[in-house]
């Protein structure tokens, strides 16, 4: 019995040591890999969504090429797992994906009790409400009895509910499985508002049958920043994938560039210098080469490239950069500095 | 002598014969049914004309991007664009030949079932088709050996995937069915036991629930580190829950077996697995083939489920895409294609198997 017990004890004492050294060296993994694994959406417009030729594209599908280029030098080398709000969590938990890039909103709860760590914010979402213009309705606070297209699963479902219990107002939840079928919801009137992330709002307007007839409220409920995830405990990778995001924040700061990326490398900033790895070892103590910031931004760009690409004001989406400006400009965005 | 000459037969009133007949007997029989067929041709003419119009007429089939399409008018174009996408997924083009040439050797096992040629050709092709077909389609599909590049399975989706997760599906099922419905029937204890709660448990959870625990819960009970392929994941759950729904057909062709027919067979002096081979299945499975094709029929449009754990089988593919914005209001488009394809499918597995209901009678009917 003894015996059963110490073989019982030692074998998972086995486990739990081959655990955690599979978890703590994601980097060697995607190197030995020569690929990184990426935890996608399903299909979210302008965040990660497969165009015709069933190539990803969007800001968070950016943001994975860019670490993909950072450590393999090949913004290419990603391989996308598309999943759903609810096995997000479970697939970076269980070791599926590398990363994961899913427009996931940065909590509390998600960042302590999870097993995971945020490793930054790529876009900085608020939640809001499109309504049909018919009902002439021009604030939030005059929702009181409203029915309400909301997505399962989501923090969007809780902030509704906070806000709603906050003006002492009633509502009726209508709980549907994806974006897109809440817009369906919504062009069918089985709801009076559709609430979501903003940049969600926008996007889902154009597929109403009637996109001129509704309109977004002023009002925005609450704070969604959104960002890239990774497993805690693996304190290497959560360095590199941050400081991937914070050096394309940095390089639209300091004004480098796809298209002058090469010039920039003669440049006698120090700033510049540090961020192209030219002067310093930032990419050294990250355990990256020294110029993995070069990779990222003449293969994806700086951060405002990868904006302007995805969701800015010239794409279908049409975002503002509003709060997602540099701190420079007026907005939030502000990474701390390459030194 | 006066020969008596039959006048030929006048037709018969004009009332009385062809479509005016036919019309007056079915359609304008009493005044109430006048009043249906006007109601309900109107109520026809007013929807199928617009809807025929939207759908072909108007419509657009080609063009290069979503300026070609018109309003008011179905927007093809949509769908020819992303037909690759729709079909292979996430597969890399250049290697699409060989999905293409795991297409071709599945037309080669079916499409001849359905010509008149020499059973015996037939056979030999549907046991390729039971057999190496699949092996054949893992190896090209997957790559990875013979110098194939290999393709991961998150790649995989589309058209494409709805048939390997459907082919897989029925010829597993079919086979651990009829084990688990004769498993069922035995007389040892332990071995009815086993078969009674497997075919308990799967049939009495839903499938959506399988495909979560599958995807969702599974990993968290496994050490960290060690994944199973998702595609294997979902294969498994879908071919374990089917197979409890087949060993239950497959049970009712058991039990309308007359007891004369094993005690037939036994006084034979055959042993239970040729009794069971040789006698009792060729006439029980033949009787259930309406039960059967059924459940082939659910199980390939139970495949769908899989968008839910993030596979992209053909509605995922197309769901994935339908809120582009690039593109205006394509969703009926796009699930009108989807529906197409299932279709086509689905009437194609319904056909064979009355064909082989016929082909199979031998008119032992009582």
């Amino acid at each position: 019995m003894k015996k059963t017990i110490m073989t019982v004890g030692l074998a998972t004492a086995g486990l739990v040591a081959l655990g955690g050294q599979a978890q703590a060296a994601t980097l060697d993994d995607v190197r030995d890999a020569g690929q990184l694994r990426c935890g996608v959406s399903t299909g979210l417009p302008g965040f990660s969504q497969p165009d015709s030729d069933g190539n990803w594209t969007g800001i968070d599908v950016d943001t994975c090429r860019a670490v993909a280029a950072a450590v393999l030098g090949d913004a290419e080398a990603v391989e996308f797992v598309p999943l759903t709000a609810a096995e997000r969590f479970t697939a970076l938990q269980s070791g599926e994906i590398d990363m994961l890039s899913r427009n996931t909103t940065w909590t509390t709860t998600r960042d302590a009790s999870l097993g995971l760590n945020f490793t930054g914010t790529n876009y900085y979402d608020g939640q809001g409400f499109l309504i049909d213009e018919a009902l002439g309705i021009d604030s939030a606070e005059q929702l009181d009895g409203a029915a309400v297209c909301v997505q399962a699963g989501t923090t969007t479902e809780l902030n509704l509910a906070d806000y709603f219990r906050a003006n002492d107002m009633e509502f009726e939840a209508v709980v549907v499985d994806s974006s897109e079928a809440s817009a369906q919801a919504f062009d069918n009137n089985r709801c009076d508002v559709l609430t979501s992330d903003t940049s969600q709002l926008a996007a889902l307007r154009t597929q109403l049958s009637d996109p001129d007839g509704a309109v977004i409220l002023p009002e925005v409920i609450s704070k969604e920043p959104l960002g890239p995830v990774v497993r805690q405990g693996d304190d290497e990778w959560f360095n590199v994938v941050k400081w991937v995001l914070f050096g394309q924040i940095n390089a639209e700061e300091y004004g480098i560039s796809s298209a002058n990326v090469d010039e920039m490398l003669e440049s006698d900033n120090p700033n510049v210098a540090r961020i192209l790895g030219t002067e310093g070892n930032m990419g050294e103590i990250l355990g990256l080469d020294d110029d993995f910031m070069v990779d990222v931004l003449t293969q994806i760009g700086n951060y405002g490239e990868m904006f302007e690409r995805n969701v800015g004001p010239n794409t279908p989406i049409g975002l503002s950069r509003g709060v997602n400006e540099l701190w420079t400009e007026g907005g939030i965005l502000y990474a701390p500095p390459f030194r | 002598m006066a020969m008596h000459q039959p006048q030929p037969d006048l037709p018969p009133p004009v009332a009385e014969r062809g479509a005016l007949k036919w019309l007056r007997e079915n359609l304008f029989s009493t005044w109430y049914n006048s009043v249906l067929t006007i109601v309900v041709g109107y109520w026809l003419l007013s929807t199928l004309i617009p809807l025929i119009d939207w759908a072909f007429i108007s419509a657009v089939f080609s063009g290069d991007g979503p300026e070609a399409c018109a309003p008011g008018a179905a927007c093809w174009v949509f769908v020819q664009q992303r037909l690759g996408f729709f079909i292979y997924g996430f597969y890399p083009d250049e290697l699409w030949w060989r999905p293409n040439l795991v297409f071709a050797l599945f037309a080669l096992a079916v499409v001849p079932q359905f010509l008149p040629i020499a059973a015996a050709i037939r056979k030999w092709l549907a046991i390729f088709g039971l057999t190496g077909l699949p092996v054949a389609a893992y190896f090209l599909i997957a790559g990875g050996h013979f110098g194939l590049e290999s393709v991961d399975t998150s790649r995989w989706g589309g058209l494409m995937l709805t048939l390997i997760l459907a082919y897989v599906g029925i010829i597993a099922a079919l086979p651990i069915g009829t084990l688990l419905a004769l498993g069922r029937r035995s007389e040892m204890p332990i071995i009815r036991g086993i078969c009674v709660v497997f075919i308990e448990f799967w049939r009495a959870v839903p499938l959506i629930t399988i495909l979560f625990m599958a995807s969702v819960m599974l990993p968290l009970f496994l050490p960290e580190g060690v994944t199973f392929d998702k595609l294997l994941r979902a294969l498994v759950g879908i071919t374990l829950f089917q197979s409890a729904y087949m060993a239950e057909v497959v049970r009712g062709g058991l039990q309308a077996i007359p007891k004369g027919q094993y005690e037939a067979a036994e006084a034979l002096g055959l042993g239970y697995w040729r009794r069971m081979r040789l006698i009792i299945l060729p006439q029980a499975l033949k009787i259930v083939i309406p039960g059967i094709a059924n459940t082939i029929i659910s199980l390939f449009k139970d495949t769908t489920l899989v968008l839910i754990i993030g596979l992209f089988d053909l509605l995922g593919a197309v769901k994935s895409t339908l809120s582009d914005p690039a593109w205006d209001n394509v969703m009926a488009e796009g699930y009108l294609f989807v529906a197409f394809c299932f279709w086509v499918f689905c009437f194609g597995m319904s056909r064979y198997s009355h064909r082989l209901e016929k082909n199979l009678d031998t008119g032992h009917r009582s």
